[in-house]
C-alpha cells in the first residue's frame, strides 16, 4: 500500500510535467479553457450559492444560540463570529469540498471515458501532447474561476446569516452589517481564503485529472476513478488546509 | 515503405512478439491477420511507437523511428492516419469539427483552406450534411467513415487501422473496406489493417501476413490465402462452415 502511494505520486509528478508544457496551439487552448470555465465554473454557480446563503444563515443561528444567554455579550458579536467563521473556513474549504465532488467527478470520469474509448490515444496518435492538450484547460480554468466563486460564496453566506439574524429577530440587519465591517482586515478576511481557494483549485484539477486520465480498463473502472477523484482530492484539500491555516495565520 | 525488422516485445514476462521481420509497402493495404492474443494488436502498437521494442527496428521510408530526434518524431505522427476499433471519434466534437481538428492542430492553413479540405474529406467518404451531427448521433458505420475522414484529412503517408469492421454488419463492413483500399490506392499511402475478418482478406489483401504466438507464420496475398498449405493459416481460414464450404469448391 505505501509502494502504491509514492508510486502514484511519482505518477502524478510525471504527468504534471507534462501537462505544464507550451500549448502547440494557443487558439485551441484558449477555446478549450473557455469551454472548461463554462463547464467547471459557471454550471457550479447555482449549487455555490444555494450553498453559501444557508451556509451563512445556519451560522449566525448557531452563533446566536451561542452567545444570546449572556447579557454582556452585544449581540453584534453574532455577526462578528458568523464572519470569522464564513470568511475564514466555511467559503474557502466547505465550498470548495463541495466543488471537489462536483467537478472533481466531472473531470475524472470525462478524461476516463476518453481514455477508455481511446480518444486519448488518438491524440497521442496524432502527435498531440494529450496532458497538455486535455487537463491544462481544466486545472486553468479552476484557478481562474475557483477563487471568483469563493468570493462570491462569502458575500452570500454573510448576506444570508444577515437575512436569517434579521427574519428570526436575532440580530437587526443593519446591526449585522456592522458587526461585519469591525476590525475587518483585508489580508485576515479575504486574502487568507482566496490564497487557500487557488491551492484547493489546483487540487481538485490536478488530482482528478490524474484519477481519470491514468484509468486502465472499462465503465466500472471509470465509476471507480471518478469516487477515487472526489476521495483523493478532499483528502488532499483537508492536508492542505492544515498546513495552510499554520502557515497564514502563524 | 514500413520496414519492421525483428521486432520483439515484452510485458514483463509475457514474450508478445519474438522476432517479426515484414516490408510493407507503398500504396499497398496490407493486412495483419490471427486469432486474439497472436500479437497483431502489440505488433500494430509497435510500429506505431506506442509501445517501445524491446528489440529490432522499425524503419519508415528509411529513417529508424528509434533513432528520430523528437521534432522528428513529432512531424511522423502528423503524416500518420489511425483508425480505431471503436473509432475514438472526440464526443464533445461535431463530425466537422473531428474532421476538421487535425488541421487546425498542425496545418498553417487559412479557416477557408480548412473548411474546402473538410468539404472534400466528407464528400470523398460520402458523408455529406453530417457535418453538424455528434459522434452519438450517427450510426456506427458513418463514426467509421467520419474516423476515415478524420484520418486522411492531413493527407497521411501511412494509413493504420486497428479492426475496421468490428461491430459492423456485412454491408456496410463491405462498404469501409472498400473505402480504405480506394483511398490506399488513390493517395498511395501505405496501410496496415489488423483484422479478424476474412472477407476483407479477400476483398481488399494487397498484402497479407498471419501471426501467431508472436511470430509471423505466413505471407502472401488474398488469392494466395485460400490455397495455403501451412497448417496454421488453413486452421484459421477454413474454420468456418461457410469457408470449409468454399474449399470444398475450390477442390
Amino acid at each position: 500500500m505505501i509502494t502504491n502511494f509514492f508510486e502514484g505520486i511519482g505518477a502524478y509528478g510525471v504527468l504534471m510535467t507534462k501537462v505544464f508544457r507550451k500549448p502547440d496551439r494557443w487558439k485551441l487552448f484558449y477555446r478549450s479553457t473557455i469551454k472548461e470555465i463554462q463547464l467547471l465554473g459557471i454550471d457550479s454557480i447555482g449549487i455555490v450559492v444555494i450553498l453559501s446563503v444557508f451556509m451563512g444563515a445556519i451560522v449566525t443561528i448557531q452563533t446566536a444560540f451561542q452567545l444570546s444567554d449572556d447579557p454582556l455579550i452585544p449581540t453584534y458579536y453574532i455577526a462578528m463570529a458568523t464572519r470569522e467563521s464564513i470568511t475564514l473556513e466555511f467559503s474557502p474549504t466547505v465550498v470548495s469540498l463541495i466543488l471537489a465532488g462536483k467537478v472533481g467527478s466531472n473531470i475524472a470520469s470525462s478524461l476516463g471515458t476518453m481514455r477508455v474509448t481511446e480518444q486519448i490515444d488518438a491524440l497521442e496518435v496524432m502527435g498531440v501532447n494529450s496532458a497538455n492538450f486535455l487537463i491544462l484547460p481544466k486545472i486553468v480554468a479552476q484557478l481562474f474561476f475557483n477563487p471568483l466563486l469563493i468570493l462570491m460564496s462569502m458575500f452570500l453566506g454573510l448576506w444570508g446569516g444577515a437575512m436569517a439574524g434579521d427574519m428570526l429577530g436575532l440580530i437587526a440587519f443593519q446591526e449585522s452589517i456592522s458587526g461585519y465591517q469591525l476590525e475587518f482586515i483585508v489580508f485576515e478576511n479575504v486574502i487568507y481564503g482566496l490564497i487557500k481557494s487557488v491551492v484547493y483549485a489546483f487540487i481538485i484539477g490536478s488530482v482528478s485529472a490524474y484519477s481519470g486520465y491514468t484509468v486502465k480498463g472499462g465503465a466500472v473502472e471509470v465509476g471507480i476513478a471518478s469516487t477515487n477523484a472526489v476521495v483523493r482530492s478532499c483528502l488532499a484539500i483537508i492536508l492542505s488546509n492544515y498546513v495552510l491555516t499554520d502557515l497564514l495565520l502563524n | 515503405m514500413i520496414q519492421v525488422k525483428g521486432i520483439h516485445k515484452s510485458f514483463e514476462d509475457n514474450h508478445v512478439l519474438k522476432g517479426v521481420d515484414v516490408d510493407f509497402h507503398r500504396g499497398e493495404t496490407n493486412l495483419i491477420i490471427g486469432s486474439s492474443g497472436s500479437g497483431k494488436t502489440v505488433f500494430l502498437k509497435t510500429i506505431l511507437g506506442l509501445h517501445q521494442p524491446d528489440q529490432g527496428q522499425i524503419i519508415y521510408d528509411g529513417e529508424v523511428l528509434s533513432e528520430m530526434s523528437k521534432q522528428r518524431a513529432k512531424k511522423l505522427r502528423q503524416e500518420i492516419g489511425m483508425l480505431f476499433q471503436g473509432g475514438a471519434l472526440f464526443d464533445s466534437m461535431t463530425v466537422a469539427q473531428n474532421i476538421r481538428f487535425p488541421l487546425e492542430m498542425f496545418s498553417e492553413m487559412t479557416e477557408h483552406q480548412m473548411d474546402e479540405r473538410v468539404k472534400f474529406v466528407m464528400n470523398r467518404v460520402r458523408l455529406e450534411g453530417a457535418d453538424s451531427k455528434f459522434p452519438s448521433e450517427i450510426s456506427g458505420g458513418m463514426q467509421k467513415r467520419v474516423s476515415i475522414a478524420r484520418a486522411i484529412s492531413m493527407s497521411p503517408k501511412y494509413l493504420f487501422c486497428d479492426e475496421p469492421n468490428s461491430g459492423l454488419d456485412p454491408e456496410t463492413a463491405i462498404v469501409i473496406d472498400q473505402l480504405i483500399h480506394e483511398i490506399t490506392h488513390e493517395f498511395g499511402m501505405t496501410t496496415i489493417v489488423n483484422t479478424h475478418d476474412m472477407n476483407s482478406v479477400l476483398e481488399i489483401g494487397d498484402h497479407v501476413i498471419f501471426m501467431k504466438g508472436g511470430h509471423k507464420v505466413w505471407e502472401g496475398n488474398s488469392s494466395e490465402v485460400l490455397k495455403s498449405t501451412n497448417q496454421d493459416v488453413e486452421e484459421y481460414v477454413f474454420k468456418s462452415k461457410l469457408f470449409k464450404q468454399v474449399r470444398q469448391a475450390l477442390r
